[in-house]
């Protein structure tokens, strides 16, 4: 093997992990022999050594600081999101009293009508509302002060307020979400006062907090 | 700490600045010190470095979270201080092949009998010696050699930092190892 160019790319090789089993038997017997080598391959590897000594330098303390100084400013959005995170007592009272004052507890008195989210491929006979068979409810589907009888399906989250989840076929002994149709989605019923201003209450909390 | 950074760089995304916040001071100190390496000085290691984080911060949307978010940063620290260096650099400067610098110098005296090379380069001056030489090589070998050895990239990795194919960088860092070579031989 001649020395310098191919001992010497060999010894590169070998730095890089890129040399084969053959080639480093090879650089092995030429180093053997080859004191010249020897010492090239020696001051290679400590010059890496010596390299990874390179003096370290810390940023200035200021630096993160300037950095976001001079950064464009951000969604005004994003920070009321960021403030209600931090803060989720304050923003639940917050919340408690806009309720109050937008007289949810008003409405609740009065308003004992049956109220129902979407009226298409329903049916309502009086207080009672059904998804007949076969019929699919696309969307969330929310019913207050009436009850309701799921025989088709809804595909989407149910919300009952002030009402009763129905078993239209009484001879089913399997129990009541058994014999139902279906709910793709969760089902959530809510009765009283206090349930009602949670539930609302837990409404407007996903909206500030989810990020999507 | 993957998943750390990718769940702040999707905050970013959606316009948290404090998340940003995190990642400019975990990451302030290897970029900074890469700048200062690639430029040589405090004064625009600062301003480049300060600048690399505000071009990654206004681009954000344009990184892919699935790959490295340093790499990404590398690369933007690293092609701003070269351009930096063209503006103040006459052209050939970057493309100046790297020639050997024999000799002895003021530092082979250090080189004593029976201390070890870890103990040697505890000493501040010969850390110090170390960087010059380094910083002294010519640009395109300065940066494989830092980002290999000092930030510890691999080789395919810093391919994809210069956006450069590998088969350069391996013929780039062995001349780099040559060159430092013969610049700390005496040491
Ligand atoms: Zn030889």
């Amino acid at each position: 093997m001649k020395c310098n160019a191919e001992t010497i790319g060999l010894m590169h090789k070998y730095l890089d992990g890129d040399i084969t089993t053959e080639e480093e038997q090879q650089l092995k017997y030429h180093l053997e022999d080859c004191e010249a080598c020897q010492e090239h391959f020696r001051e290679l590897k400590r010059t890496l050594t010596l390299i990874q000594s390179a003096e370290r330098f810390e940023a200035p303390a200021n630096f993160t600081a300037n950095v976001m100084k001079n950064l464009p400013t951000e969604k005004k959005q994003v920070k009321y999101l960021r403030w209600f995170k931090m803060h989720p007592m304050l923003t639940a009272a917050a919340v408690f009293f806009i309720l109050m004052f937008t007289g949810v507890f008003f409405t609740w008195e009065q308003d004992n009508q049956l109220v129902v989210s979407k009226q298409e491929n329903l049916i309502i006979e009086g207080d009672t509302v059904i998804v007949p068979e076969g019929e699919v409810v696309e969307g969330d589907l929310l019913v207050k002060n009436g009850n309701l009888i799921i025989n088709g399906t809804v595909d989407g989250n149910v919300t009952l307020v002030n009402g009763k989840l129905i078993d239209d076929d009484p001879l089913d002994n399997r129990g009541l979400m058994a014999s139902v149709g279906e709910i793709n989605g969760e089902f959530e019923s809510v009765d009283q006062t206090f349930d009602w201003i949670l539930y609302k209450l837990k409404g407007f909390a996903k909206k500030v907090f989810s990020f999507e | 700490m993957e998943q750390i950074i990718r769940e702040k760089i999707i905050l970013v995304k959606k316009g948290d600045q404090s998340a940003y916040e995190d990642l400019v001071s975990f990451y302030q100190n290897k970029i900074y010190q890469h700048c200062y390496r690639m430029l040589g000085n405090a004064h625009e290691a600062e301003d480049i470095a300060q600048e690399a984080f505000i071009r990654a911060y206004v681009n954000i949307h344009s990184f892919d979270e699935k790959r490295k978010f340093s790499s990404w940063l590398y690369r933007i620290a690293t092609n701003l201080s070269i351009d930096r260096l063209r503006k103040r650099k006459p052209d050939y400067f970057l493309d100046a092949e790297v020639k050997g610098t024999d000799g002895l110098d003021m530092y082979s005296q250090l080189q004593s009998e029976g201390a070890s090379l870890v103990e040697e380069v505890e000493n501040n001056e010969l850390q110090r010696y170390i960087h010059t030489k380094i910083s002294e090589l010519p640009p395109k070998y300065r940066s494989i050699i830092i980002l290999r050895y000092l930030e510890e990239f691999s080789l395919k990795e810093i391919s994809e930092i210069l956006d450069i194919p590998i088969g350069t960088v391996k013929t780039r860092i062995h001349r780099g190892r040559e060159a430092l070579r013969k610049r700390l031989r005496h040491v």
